[in-house]
């Protein structure tokens, strides 16, 4: 089925090694206020403005469970196919730092709220089925800043308390173009599901990988490093192709790969240790009396269900039948939700293969020149439709089509107005045409000989002359017909 | 006019109500009192000022339809007091100053109510004897050489000595019930959940409970009418409707089984103690109660299962004491984690730094099995013990605690013979069962000696009635002599 064979191993003089990575990842919870307080979570307030007694961990202050954080929680488990555990407990994990107001993070430890579950990747070698090993929800800790002053740290607490959703994966990952893959089918769910805006320059995605390695074909898993809260896939990839390569030096030099936690340097482009296993927090986890154990009722997960959007996966599957897609289309167009909205605005109103196609080249093109999301394309779905059917009953040529873009694009007009003011409307009439072509054959009448002759390739320079005389607007179609009959 | 001051919460209502005296009034002669008892080393701030105004506005302005009408009352220094200095007995929190309102401590306000100062307790609670406070042991107006009992020390001094019409206390293991019993007045820790516990300041959170300090059951039915109530802040509140303890405060107990458990006793307990217990059978019996016995057979384990849970609970609860955002913090240290440990160093006393290094001990991985985990089975078995003693009896009846309050330094250096004073109190957090103790007689030493009522979870209202009956039918009288000023 698949044309190309998986090949991502590190070549060790001793042989190839497989790379194996999990990845825990921290999503932040679309809601407006925070797990534990009613404090707002809103990005990108004034330092310590978003903070509330509770988390800032004064005397006396409790925690009380945010009920949307829970469903957001409970529609991405959903949305991985993941068991939903009607019956969950949330423990603290004590560790002092300065951004950690109570001095324990409420966590889910033994009993989380989502349990197994999977995610599907399309890799160019098939498709590949990734575990999810659990979802929890947890608090976030503040911020230290260091770099504001030369002797002190400041710390904001604005991020302090607000629901992070962590998704463990089974180490079933094994490149880093799986875990590009992962990352943005986990971001696509979520954003499909609202429930996570994956925004990981604002830090909403955040990720901890874990990377192992063993010589191919090797059943037993290798000694795993961590590599804690790589923040850009870009990184994440970097970090595991040096993080494989010194396992594998190590290995060969018949060395031992500690456990260990450690941190990826973006400038120099390696990790380095941060503690090894003995070091390793006690985080002495234990249930918070603080709470009660989260009951869910089976009918709220069951409402919840039914009420779930179109996912991409399924989604997916619907375009490729729906509308003829190939796989790759389909995939391209379900990536984001908008996009997916967006293609079926105009595959309605349109054609729908030429629409998959024209969106994927020109539009996705001129979006990604402009660094636009396509919620802001300041060409509506609707006059993109017209522009696709325009093309597709021969009012104007693909090449026509092109400049007519670009007008829509400065202008925001729809194509028809653009079509009739510029009179660019194709020429599909034979009788004109045939006089335009009269009068090139004329003109060139040496040419048409040495065609006759068996210059076949002169073809080609007929139908540029009839388009340029035309000014580009002779429907190619009819000249093709119309000069191979003259021709004969 | 004087005299005002030594009659019940119950009694100075109606005078209030009937005009025979003026809140202002009332007010001024527990000042004299509070002013004239330094001795007693019982409060940690007074808010006389705060307190005349209140006391003026309300004679201005009177609404005699409140329960606790233009009533001044001091508070265990553990309930955080809106720009009030709130310590929990500590050094760490030496100048914390709340801006907010401990939700138990409003609805006394609420209800017509004002604050007449803070009192002194063990540090965080931490304590049997008021001896842990950094802001010095209280003593017992008993006798001068007596400690009040502890946690809530200041409150039982305070309220024995009428220094406030009544008072409140929070019991994490019989820091209420134990200082009542001490001091010849009644304690009531409600059910679990009955009280709010927001803006108290947290030392056990499953076992923490608010509960009032009285000198009669009437006064005790007034207070936790006022205190209690469901509040969505504290998610292990309990949703219900509030009841009128005091109005539906009844004295026949005809017909209700007490449960009497063998297993209250320890060795070399006093013979007053095994007497009073008798005394209380026998006048309960004559009301109409029936007496059965029973067996609660993991009471013996509740002292250790209570010594692991509290602590290991105190330990993670403590932890927000960094001296970063408030409270005090250490100028000695060179950076963050020194600072740290300077901080709670010279702010936590010993007997709170023990506890954190018991709690982080049976927590830690590879002892969390052994005790955390085993303690938490354990306490389960103790609550199945009540659970199924409460399917054939109505109430229990057990001494208070295991002697009288005992001298000021006696068990200062023997931190489990202290515990062991707690040995009646303990299994009755643990099952989050309400409990009240009452005084009931005194020993040879002329020491007041209290019993305990234990209820089912939610039926105060039960043994309050059985207590109600109990005191009328005592003949107990605390007779303290004002020696202290």
């Amino acid at each position: 089925m698949s044309s190309e064979k998986f090949d991502y191993f590190i070549k060790g003089e001793k042989g190839k090694y497989e790379v194996v990575i999990g990845l825990e990842v921290h999503a932040q919870v679309l809601s407006k206020s925070k797990l534990f307080s009613g404090s707002s979570t809103k990005f990108g307030a004034d330092p310590n403005n978003q903070v509330s007694l509770i988390d800032s961990a004064f005397p006396g202050m409790l925690p009380v469970i945010n009920e949307e954080c829970v469903k957001q929680a409970v529609r991405t488990g959903l949305g991985l196919n993941a068991k939903i555990n009607n019956h969950s407990v949330f423990d603290r994990k004590n560790y002092f730092y300065a951004d950690l107001p109570q001095g324990y993070q409420i966590s889910q430890y033994k009993n989380p709220i989502v349990g197994e579950g999977k995610v599907l990747l399309d890799m160019p070698y098939g498709v590949r089925e990734i575990g999810i090993e659990r979802l929890h929800l947890e608090q976030d800790a503040g911020k230290s800043i260091h770099d504001m002053d030369p002797t002190s740290t400041y710390v904001d607490l604005n991020r302090s308390g607000i629901a992070l959703m962590e998704i463990v994966s089974k180490p079933d990952l094994r490149s880093p173009d799986e875990v590009n893959a992962y990352i943005k089918k986990l971001r696509s769910i979520m954003r499909y599901l609202d429930t996570c805006d994956g925004n990981m320059q604002e830090g909403s995605l955040r990720a901890d990988v874990n990377v192992s390695v063993r010589k191919e074909g090797d059943k037993k898993f290798g000694t795993r490093c961590e590599i804690k809260n790589v923040n850009s896939i870009k990184f994440m990839q970097m970090a595991i192709e040096y993080e494989a390569s010194r396992q594998v030096e190590l290995i060969e030099n018949g060395k031992k790969v500690d456990q260990e936690t450690r941190l990826f340097d973006t400038k120099k482009n390696e990790t380095r240790s941060m503690r090894s296993k003995e070091d390793a927090h006690d985080y002495r986890y234990f249930p918070d009396p603080d709470l009660l154990p989260l009951k869910l009722e089976q009918k709220l997960i069951d409402d919840l269900k039914k009420s779930l959007p179109e996912l991409p996966d399924k989604k997916k599957e619907r375009f490729i039948k729906e509308y003829g897609l190939n796989t790759y289309e389909a995939n391209v167009l379900v990536s984001e939700k908008e996009i997916s909205e967006y293609y079926e605005e105009v595959a309605k109103l349109s054609d729908k293969k030429l629409a998959a196609t024209w969106m994927m080249g020109d539009l996705f093109a001129m979006l990604n020149d402009k660094g636009l999301d396509i919620s802001k394309s300041p060409i509506s779905a609707k006059h993109f439709a017209e522009l696709v059917e325009s093309i597709k009953t021969g009012e104007i040529s693909g090449r026509i089509a092109k400049d007519i873009f670009e007008i829509m694009l400065e202008t925001g007009d729809n194509p028809k107005k653009i079509i009739d003011l510029k009179g660019m409307k194709q020429l599909s009439d034979p009788k004109e045409l045939e006089k335009i072509i009269n009068e090139i054959l004329n003109k060139n009448k040496d040419k048409v000989d040495q065609y006759k002759s068996g210059k076949v390739k002169l073809f080609g320079f007929f139908v540029g002359q009839t388009m340029k005389l035309s000014d580009g607007k002779a429907n190619p179609k009819l000249v093709n017909e119309i000069l191979t009959k003259k021709l004969k | 006019m004087t005299e005002i001051t030594r009659q019940s919460l119950n009694e100075i209502i109606e005078k209030v109500k009937t005009k025979k005296i003026s809140s202002t009034d009332l007010t001024k002669a527990y000042i004299k009192n509070i002013e004239s008892a330094k001795k007693l080393n019982a409060f940690v701030t007074t808010t006389f000022d705060q307190a005349l105004d209140k006391a003026q506005q309300f004679d201005n302005k009177p609404n005699f339809d409140q329960l606790l009408p233009g009533i001044p009352l001091a508070v265990k220094d553990l309930f955080c007091t809106e720009n009030t200095k709130t310590t929990a007995g500590s050094n760490i929190l030496n100048n914390f100053i709340p801006s907010y309102e401990s939700t138990v401590t409003k609805n006394l306000w609420n209800n017509g109510s004002f604050l007449l100062g803070k009192l002194n307790c063990d540090e965080f609670a931490m304590g049997s004897s008021n001896e842990t406070s950094h802001y010095g042991n209280v003593i017992n107006p008993v006798g001068d050489h007596l400690v009040p009992g502890g946690s809530s020390g200041g409150s039982s001094s305070a309220l024995a000595a009428d220094l406030t019409p009544a008072t409140i206390g929070t019991d994490t293991g019989g820091s209420i019930r134990q200082p009542a019993s001490f001091t010849g007045t009644v304690g009531l820790k409600p059910t679990y959940g009955l009280c709010s516990r927001w803006g108290i300041v947290a030392f056990a959170s499953s076992l923490d409970q608010a509960g009032p300090m009285t000198k009669t059951i009437q006064d005790c039915a007034i207070m936790l009418e006022s205190m209690s109530g469901f509040d969505e802040k504290d998610s292990t509140s309990i949703n219900k409707k509030n009841e009128q303890y005091s109005k539906n405060l009844k004295d026949n107990i005809k017909g209700l089984k007490i449960g009497i458990p063998k297993e209250y006793r320890v060795d070399n307990m006093p013979k007053e103690v095994d007497e009073l217990w008798e005394k209380g059978k026998k006048i309960l019996k004559d009301l109409g109660a029936q007496l059965i016995d029973i067996s609660l057979p993991h009471t013996k384990y509740a002292l250790p299962t209570y010594y692991i849970v509290a602590p290991a609970e105190a330990s993670s609860n403590l932890a927000r004491y960094d001296g970063v955002r408030y409270g005090y913090r250490s100028k000695q240290g060179k950076d963050l984690i020194e600072m740290y440990e300077k901080t709670r160093s010279e702010g936590f006393g010993d007997e709170v730094k023990r506890r954190i290094l018991i709690g982080t001990y049976v927590l830690s991985s590879g002892y969390y099995d052994a005790y955390y985990l085993k303690a938490q089975k354990v306490r389960q078995l103790i609550k199945k013990d009540f659970d199924d003693s409460f399917k054939k009896i109505d109430a229990i009846l057990t001494p208070s605690t295991p002697s009288s309050a005992f001298k000021i330094g006696e068990k200062t250096n023997d931190p489990v013979s202290m515990y062991l004073n707690d040995i009646f109190t303990v299994p009755v957090n643990l099952a989050g069962l309400p409990a009240l103790s009452m005084p009931a007689g005194v020993d040879k030493q002329g020491h007041p000696l209290g019993l305990q009522l234990i209820g089912k979870a939610l039926d105060e209202q039960k043994i309050l009635n059985i207590g109600y009956a109990f005191e009328k039918n005592c003949g107990f009288k605390n007779e303290i002599k004002k020696w202290w000023s």
